[in-house]
């Protein structure tokens, strides 16, 4: 649940608008790279839970 | 070299490759050991989510608006963490109910209601339809393009003709043959297609690694890694807009609705129900899919962007629509192959979609749109055929063809209009209507079946005016001026600018619009009503499933009888005999018993049988059919179709009168009792005429008696003359006495006693009591004392009555006290809100069983040895009364040889008793 | 001749009372009891040619008195006269049935009680 709020937050105005403008990392447009950053850790951090959870 | 037939060959290939994964997947499910009992594979089938939408559509999306075709993926991420609640009661409430589609979850959910089972199939099929012809135009698109290899020729666009000289009819067609051999070769009860599901699995996995193949072929091999794309990109101007929110990648809103409704997609489109409930083999399953999808979203999008912008930089100047980029990369540069393999991927994505999706809508048309019709309609007399299975399977499968049909109509009429991302879109869109109802459902139990009925028409109205109808007024199929003026020319009413909204793209308007409709509708109705019982005994099964086991949840709400052969019978006309037979030998061996020694048909059973047939043919008509059965009353199943609509009625009627028969034996139990403590007063009245003509017989024997004797014998002297004259007076006293202490009684006990309280100082009532007594104390040399402190309040009360209770009390105590030393004490105290009187005595008590009869009327204790007390027997009877009357409790304690104490208490405040009492006394004397 | 001794077992004292002038009255001899234990020793004891028996009798109630006198058969001569304050028929066909020679509801006529008596104890004689 708070991972899904987390999300919420994370994907959308105004954090994301703090992205969206000029910029790279290693090459890659700073929006796309924080897009999927947020997407994997997101990620990661659901697995984390529920294999925890389910230990 | 990449010939027609090569491809149609490779294609043909893959699909036989299918069918034998299918395959052998049905013969594992059948052996018990399941290929798809593995969370692995579950996330992998959920993938099916990822269509030629996905495959193809993202890229094109991307290549307009950069990260813009995130939000469909970003959505279920997000959705994804909530599973783990909504998800898993889902599952349970589905598994519990056998409940075998998402209309039949709607359905079941609120009351087991054909209409709206109906309903929702309605609004799925014209809602789906959009998506089929996206994956239809996908795959003939895709199939054209790969046929002119090696140039890059985008197909022409008009002048195909209708039907049979359309390639993308034969598609519809050939995929129509392939659902109905996937889908339904046979009937089962759980609709569950384990083989259908391995193959769904690898078709994910196909189009994944077909997806990255492409992906690191463009972005490695093409161009030198991302940075070099993206820098590439920067270069060029239109295409950094890309890379930035806000321009051309669309606006926040757009932004935040497309993620809002792809998390309600992901849980309410047909397929994902069907292949994340419906063919869900544990539960735990769903844990790792919880992160495994995502994951599987995550690598699947990974390469859209580069393959966008590699694509935009290759094809500079236009010409090769966005859409093919996947397919045409690799095309042109010389990789048939890889062309090949994408081509594959493709029809994998689109496949999958399709078989899946049309399964769930064909089986959703067949159990809660097309059987409930059929078998309302009496001429056709279906309930008489034996075997109805095979109809059950025609059904589907016709079903399943006029889908696609109706899949490539619309492909042919609007398809060419729109990119695949805004056909799906407006799928996505109606899919959304069912989250209100949903997920409403499973968390509110106030939620009616009128809310929910409204609710979905209402949004899905304006879903097709906003933007169904709008798509084919796009294609010419409707006045443009609908579009730009409104219906009757009224500018409010314009589809995408509806009561002047605008600014918002048309996809966000129409969830706002919709979604405004469909809750305010849901809520609202629902609000106004109260649940019936069907409605009501389901929301509870639904909402809280997870406080249930599963095992008892449906049968918890349902009794009844009926007789096995006629399960069986019913059974056997939908799944075919067979398996019913199979069916039932299964649940008597799961319940230990021996498949041919029929087990009685207990409510669990009936609960199986239903349970069975809902998963034949809805969870609506299911509970008709079975309640044609089970049903005693001699109700054949024709006139059961009649109410066959109403069968979520006739399931209330049925708890009703099940309600009804609890209450009428209740209420018969309270009769008996009510009967047998009329008997018991009976005879308490007996007893009581025939002990008050005992007790008047008593003295009126001995006044008759010397009546006759002084009347007979006129020598008798006059010492004689006036004992026995004596004895006649005060046997007559006595029978006054008696008289007037049964009627004193009788009114006291009637109510029609009356009372004339005041208010009074107990200390001087008893002060006069013992006055009164005094000359009869002192006769038996019985001393008397009265102990109160000096200040009481006063109570409200009718003195005579006390001064009754006193007297009484007082003449008892010395009846029993009759020896050299007997005392009696009087002792007044206050006790929390009551005055407490005690008349204690010190003789010979009274044994603890007398202690409890003494104050029943008649009841005289006293020792009979030597003589029965006089008095009525009536005189303790009569103080009770009179105490309890004002509130009061009298009461004794004694000990046997050593005394009683008799003891009452009363309020000192005035008790409601006597208020009303008061106020009845003030109207008598006041008039 | 002896005169007929007569047993009275009633406990309340004004009808013990009128019962006693009555039947010495009459010309009997009287003795009297006032609950069911003492009217069963007396009669051992006594062996009365009559008992006037009441049915309410303290400790030992008139039927059981009158049955176990049916028992004993030192006291066959004995006639039983009931008296029932009750005037259900149940109570008077206990009594027969137990053994009783006739019976009396409560309020009695005297002449009746008497003349009945004589009877019961004439017939004994002859």
């Amino acid at each position: 649940m708070a991972l899904f709020l987390l999300g919420c937050l994370l994907f959308n105005y105004p954090l994301l608008s703090l992205f969206a403008g000029q910029g790279e990392i290693f090459g890659v447009p700073l929006l796309y790279a924080y897009v999927f950053t947020v997407w994997a850790l997101l990620i990661g951090l659901m697995a984390l839970v529920v294999e925890r959870r389910s230990d | 070299m990449l010939t027609g037939a090569t491809i149609v060959l490779a294609s043909f290939a893959y699909v036989g490759l299918l069918f034998a994964i299918a395959y052998y997947g049905d013969k594992r499910a059948d052996a018990g050991r399941s290929i798809i009992a593995n969370p692995y594979i579950y996330a992998l089938s959920l993938a099916v989510y990822c269509t030629s939408w996905t495959f193809y559509g993202s890229v094109g999306r991307a290549a307009t608006s950069g990260i813009g075709f995130l939000p469909i993926y970003l959505g279920p991420t997000l959705m994804a963490a909530l599973w783990w609640y909504v998800m898993l009661k889902i599952i349970r409430i589905s598994k519990a109910n056998r409940i075998t589609s998402i209309a039949d979850f709607i359905a079941s959910r609120y009351g087991k209601s054909q209409i709206l089972g109906g309903l929702v199939t309605i609004i799925l099929v014209i809602g789906i339809v959009p998506y089929i012809a996206l994956q239809l135009k996908a795959i003939s698109t895709s199939f054209s393009i790969i046929l002119k290899y090696p140039e890059v020729v985008m197909p022409d666009k008009a002048g195909a003709p209708l039907f049979l000289g359309d390639n993308t009819f034969y598609i519809a067609m050939l995929l129509a043959a392939f659902t109905i051999l996937f889908g339904t070769r046979h009937l089962d009860a759980t609709e569950r297609h384990e083989g259908l599901v391995a193959a769904v699995a690898f078709e994910s996995l196909v189009k994944l690694l077909a997806f990255i193949a492409v992906g690191l072929f463009v972005t490695f091999v093409m161009y030198n890694g991302f940075g070099d794309i993206f820098n590439r990109a920067a270069e060029v101007p239109q295409l950094n807009a890309l890379l930035m929110l806000g321009g051309a990648s669309g606006s926040y809103t757009t932004w935040a609705s497309l993620t809002f409704l792809s998390m309600l997609a992901i849980m309410f489109l047909p397929r994902q129900f069907q292949v994340a409930v419906v063919e869900n083999v544990d539960e735990r399953h769903l844990n790792k899919a919880i992160w495994l999808f995502p994951l599987y979203l995550f690598a699947i999008n990974i390469f859209v962007l580069p393959i966008a912008l590699g694509g935009l930089m290759h094809f500079q100047g236009g010409g090769v629509d966005a859409d093919t980029f996947v397919l045409t990369l690799p095309m042109a540069q010389q990789q048939p192959m890889l062309a090949l393999f994408v081509f594959i991927g493709g029809l994998s994505a689109a496949t999958g979609m399709v078989i899946v999706e049309t399964i769930a809508l064909s089986t959703m048309v067949c159990n809660d749109l097309v059987m409930p019709v059929l078998l309302r309609m009496k001429w056709l007399r279906l309930t008489e055929r034996p075997d109805l299975s095979g109809l059950l399977l025609g059904i589907r499968r016709g079903a399943i063809v006029v889908i696609l049909v109706l899949g490539y109509l619309y492909f042919y009429l609007a398809g060419e209009a729109y990119a695949l991302v805004s056909i799906g879109l407006i799928s996505f869109s109606a899919v959304a209507q069912f989250a209100p109802a949903i997920i409403g459902g499973i968390f509110w139990k106030g939620g009616t079946r009128t809310g929910a009925i409204w609710g979905l028409a209402a949004g899905f109205l304006v879903w097709l005016y906003t933007l169904l109808l709008p798509s084919f007024a796009k294609s010419g199929w409707l006045p443009i001026t609908f579009l730009s003026q409104g219906i009757f020319g009224i500018d409010l009413l314009k589809p995408q600018q509806l009561f002047g909204l605008y600014g918002l793209d048309d996809t966000t308007h129409c969830l706002f619009w919709s979604m405004l409709a469909n809750i305010g509708c849901y809520i609202g109705i629902s609000l106004l009503q109260r649940p019936n019982a069907a409605e009501h005994s389901q929301a509870t099964l639904f909402v809280d499933v997870l406080k249930q086991s599963s095992a008892t949840a449906g049968s918890r709400f349902w009794r009844g009888s009926a007789s096995i052969d006629d399960l069986l019978a019913l059974l056997g006309r939908f799944l075919g005999p067979e398996r019913a037979r199979d069916a039932f030998a299964v649940y008597a061996r799961s319940r230990g018993e021996k498949p041919n020694q029929a087990p009685a048909a207990d409510a669990d059973l009936v609960h199986y049988a239903e349970s069975l047939l809902a998963g034949t043919i809805g969870s609506a008509s299911a509970r008709a059919m079975i309640a044609s059965v089970v049903d005693e009353e001699p109700l054949g199943i024709d006139e059961v179709m009649n109410i066959i609509d109403e069968a979520s009625q006739a399931l209330a009627y049925s708890r009703q009168l099940e309600q009804k028969s609890r209450e009428l034996e209740a209420a018969t139990n309270e009769l008996r009792g009510a009967n047998q403590r009329l008997q018991e007063l009976d005879r308490l009245k007996d007893d009581f005429i025939s002990t008050v003509t005992h007790e008047l017989r008593t003295p009126l024997t001995s006044i008759r008696a010397f009546s006759e004797i002084l009347n007979d014998n006129p020598q008798l002297d006059t010492g004689q003359r006036a004992k026995f004259l004596g004895i006649i007076i005060k046997e007559s006293e006595r029978l006054t006495r008696l008289i007037n202490q049964v009627l004193d009684l009788a009114k006291i006990e009637s109510g029609n006693a009356e009372w004339h309280s005041s208010e009074i100082d107990m200390r001087e009532v008893l002060e006069d009591s013992v006055t009164a007594v005094s000359q009869l104390f002192k006769d038996r040399n019985i001393t008397l004392e009265i102990k109160a402190p000096p200040e009481l309040p006063l109570i409200v009360a009718d003195r005579d009555r006390l001064m009754q209770v006193m007297l009484n009390l007082l003449s008892n105590a010395a009846k029993f006290c009759e020896r050299p030393d007997g005392r009696v004490n009087i002792t007044l105290m206050r006790q929390d809100d009551t005055l407490r009187v005690d008349v204690t005595d010190n003789g010979i008590g009274i044994s603890p069983s007398d202690q409890k009869i003494i104050f029943d009327k008649f009841r005289q204790v006293g020792d009979t040895l030597t003589q029965k007390p006089r008095g009525s027997g009536l005189g303790l009877a009569i103080s009770r009364e009179i105490i309890s009357h004002f509130g009061g409790r009298l009461w004794v304690t004694s000990t046997l040889g050593e005394g009683s104490t008799f003891s009452f208490t009363l309020p000192i405040k005035a008790s409601s008793k006597f208020e009303v009492s008061g106020l009845k006394l003030d109207q008598k004397f006041g008039t | 001749m002896k005169p007929k001794k007569i047993l009275i077992a009633e406990d309340e004292p004004s009808i013990v009372l009128s019962l006693e002038f009555l039947l010495q009255n009459a010309g009997y001899e009287v003795t009297v009891t006032r609950d069911g234990n003492e009217a069963l020793r007396m009669s051992e004891r006594e062996k009365p040619d009559l008992i006037v028996l009441d049915i309410m009798l303290p400790l030992l109630d008139g039927f059981e008195v009158c049955r176990r006198i049916r028992e004993n058969e030192t006291l066959g001569h004995t006639k039983i006269l009931m008296l029932t304050a009750r005037g259900h028929e149940s109570a008077i066909e206990k009594s027969l049935a137990l053994g009783a020679n006739a019976y009396m509801t409560k309020p009695f006529s005297t002449r009746e009680l008497v003349k009945k008596i004589n009877e019961l104890l004439t017939t004994a004689a002859a």
